[in-house]
């Protein structure tokens, strides 16, 4: 007669937000492996409608506290599609810019703070730290350039405030920026150091075949800017994003599962963008990541650690160079008319494609808002992989299962925060 | 020599409700002084950050985010109880955050604007401060806090004294930066005025109006400002919409949303 187990874990560590994840398996067979998001709904689309067009990046960024730049974005370039705004160089460099500092912050953050003490048997870095204090240190020095890169284009790191439709209240100055570079340029060496250490990590042998989306640009790795393109041949702009994706709503989660119109789920995120465009890496991160053992393309979600800290010297590599050709702006921000209208955008968040969509009336009040983020398009395709992953590990005793799961969970990088629209572990065993 | 045992850590909980987890990100965002903390403290519940979790009862527990659910009223009273002192981080915690604004709608119009399926969603009509439900040691104001002030707070209790954060507005600190004023050089709408400190004249210093995300400051005349913003040609749709974001909640900033409302109404 078969064991029936259940493994409970309340509420997952090491990851933005609050979810569960209940496994029920019958002996060793999996029966059902659920991944629920219950955060509570806080209802950003429905009270945006009625404010006024110019107050969504600062609202939408208060979605998530790891990646308000990327929702500060999408709403501008949404806005500025709306209203026919062009925003071309320097400005267009200065969010570039931004971006940069944000994919820094974050990745770093969770290559060395939550996804790396998995790897080397650690509950958290600061245990890490006991034993190993230079690289946790390198870490947090890496993550702090970041956040300083945030701070000297948009005035502070959490929820930023010079970020408007147009451009931004004030242009930084440029010798404020190069201030920056000796660190950026320790940032650069620090990030190649990181990509050999998680290159090498040991890695589980898992794959997966799924279906990844990114942007792609005709000739910078994608940022604010690109068409929609995937693994399976899709290729179309963020305006015919709902023709093409759709989100369902289902019982065990508060954020809406994404797939694809008439094909399934699919994969947004640092490993889809690699995918889709390592050959848009510069020449630095692109033989780094060759060095670390990573061909055209990375079918393993665990490593998704090598790839984030490629993407940290892209960033650094990418910032160095805006900063070199940085001239200050006459203007900080492209004046504009007011009409009615509809804007889409996506943009890359460290966690993948964030879609925007606004309707606005002639008086540029916000007449309807639709905002995908990437981990709720991600969601369905985590289970799937976990799923098909404690199948191959399910002889393993219910503590190593665990911790496996939750390393599984956490090589998603799922942000919670923003997918609510909480993880909590519970297998059962039948 | 001193021989006597090192006193006890101060054992240190961080708890989420419904928030954008910026504020409890703060902490790992104290990039120098995150190690050397953290050898002087116990971190006993930090989910964003560790997997290891220490039962209560706590000598400080940190609440980020705001009531917004059943389980939560259950929640926050069950960690009240196990908690010494409760220090709540950010506007959330503090005033119910950006999501009180479906405090002044319908929360059945909300669900069915974001989900389509709305019986699958369990919320509250409203979204509350953590002080609605139980007693708050301190209150944490901004949206984000500001990192030196969560420092200050945790060393503070940490070596028995009462926390040192300024009280008065924004203003003050933009005077001290030397900023020239925005509202009176460029007649910019700016909260500056009514809104507690903390920030550091943030705003200002990149030329545009404060919009009031560390709350208001205790006896903050809204009204005067309100009036004032008035004369300078603001119109009451864009007074309402000054007032009614981080802190729309807050009771300073809540009154001037509902005569924002009237006046609209009325012109």
């Amino acid at each position: 007669m078969s064991e029936r187990r259940r493994i409970q874990v309340d509420a997952l560590a090491r990851v933005e937000g609050e979810g569960a994840m209940s496994i029920v398996l019958e002996g060793d067979r999996v029966e059902d492996v659920q991944l629920r998001i219950y955060e509570p709904p806080r209802f950003f689309e429905a009270f945006l409608r009625g404010r006024g067009h110019e107050e969504a990046p600062d609202i939408t960024a208060r979605i998530c506290g790891i990646c308000p730049v990327a929702y500060q974005m999408s709403a501008v370039h949404a806005m500025e599609e709306a209203l026919g705004i062009p925003v071309t160089k320097p400005l267009r460099d200065l969010r570039r810019l931004l971006y940069c500092g944000e994919w820094i912050e974050s990745h770093v953050l969770h290559v060395y703070m939550l996804h790396l003490p998995d790897f080397l048997g650690y509950e958290d870095a600061i245990r890490l730290a006991r034993d190993r204090r230079d690289d946790v240190e390198r870490g947090l020095r890496l993550k702090k350039i970041g956040n300083d890169l945030v701070s000297a284009v948009a005035g502070r790191a959490i929820h930023p405030i010079n970020v408007r439709v147009g451009g931004f209240h004030r242009a930084p100055r440029r010798r404020d920026l190069q201030a920056l570079c000796p660190e950026l340029e320790w940032a650069r060496d620090a990030a190649l150091e990181t990509v050999r250490l998680v290159a090498g990590l040991d890695f589980p042998d898992f794959r997966c075949d799924h279906e990844f989306v990114a942007l792609r640009h005709e000739d910078e790795y994608p940022f604010n800017e690109g068409r929609i393109v995937s693994t399976g041949g899709l290729d179309t702009e963020a305006h015919a994003f709902e023709s093409h994706f759709e989100e369902l709503h289902v019982a065990h989660s508060n954020a809406l599962h994404a797939r694809i119109r008439g094909r399934g789920h699919y994969f947004v995120g640092p490993q889809a963008r690699y995918n889709l465009n390592s050959d848009r890496l510069s020449p630095v991160a692109r033989a780094a990541a060759e060095e670390a053992g990573l061909g055209p393309r990375c079918d393993n979600p665990f490593q998704s650690i090598v790839v984030r800290a490629v993407e940290v010297l892209e960033s650094c590599e990418e910032a160095l160079r805006i900063i070199d050709e940085y001239e200050e702006p006459v203007a900080s921000c492209v004046d504009y008319e007011l009409r009615a209208g509809v804007g889409h955008a996506c943009t890359e968040a460290p966690r993948g494609v964030l879609y925007h969509r606004y309707e606005i009336d002639d008086q540029g009040t916000i007449v309807d808002a639709r905002i995908v983020p990437p981990t709720s398009q991600n969601q369905a395709t985590i289970e799937d992989d976990l799923r098909r992953f404690v199948q191959q590990h399910a002889t393993l005793p219910d503590d190593q299962l665990q911790w496996k799961c939750e390393q599984a969970i956490r090589n998603y990088d799922p942000c919670i925060s923003c997918a609510t629209h909480f993880l909590k572990l519970e297998v059962e065993r039948r | 020599m001193n021989d006597s045992p090192a006193p006890p850590k101060l054992k240190v909980a961080v708890w989420k409700f419904a928030s954008c987890d910026g504020c409890q990100l703060s902490l790992l965002d104290c990039e120098d002084e995150l190690l050397p903390v953290a050898e002087t403290i116990e971190i006993a519940h930090f989910l964003e950050a560790s997997r290891a979790v220490a039962p209560g009862p706590y000598d400080l527990s940190l609440v980020e985010g705001s009531i917004t659910t059943p389980q939560d009223v259950e929640r926050i009273r069950e960690l009240r109880a196990q908690s010494k002192l409760l220090v709540t981080i950010g506007a959330c915690a503090s005033a119910g955050g950006i999501q009180a604004l479906k405090n002044f709608a319908r929360v059945e119009d909300y669900l069915r604007v974001v989900y389509a399926t709305p019986e699958y969603v369990e919320t509250l009509a409203t979204s509350e401060p953590i002080s609605a439900h139980v007693r708050v040691d301190f209150e944490l104001q901004g949206c984000p806090i500001d990192k030196g002030q969560l420092l200050e707070i945790v060393l503070a209790y940490a070596n028995g004294r009462e926390p040192r954060v300024p009280r008065h507005c924004v203003c003050v600190e933009c005077k001290r930066a030397g900023q020239v004023c925005v509202m009176v050089a460029s007649g910019t709408p700016c909260l500056g005025p009514v809104t507690q400190a903390g920030c550091g004249a943030l705003c200002p210093r990149w030329s545009r109006g404060c919009y009031g995300c560390f709350g208001p400051m205790p006896g903050a005349n809204a009204e005067g400002l309100d009036e004032r913003l008035a004369m300078l040609g603001s119109d009451p749709r864009e007074r309402r919409r000054l007032f009614s974001t981080f802190y729309a909640n807050a009771p300073a900033f809540r009154d001037r949303h509902a005569q924002g409302r009237a006046d609209e109404e009325s012109s």
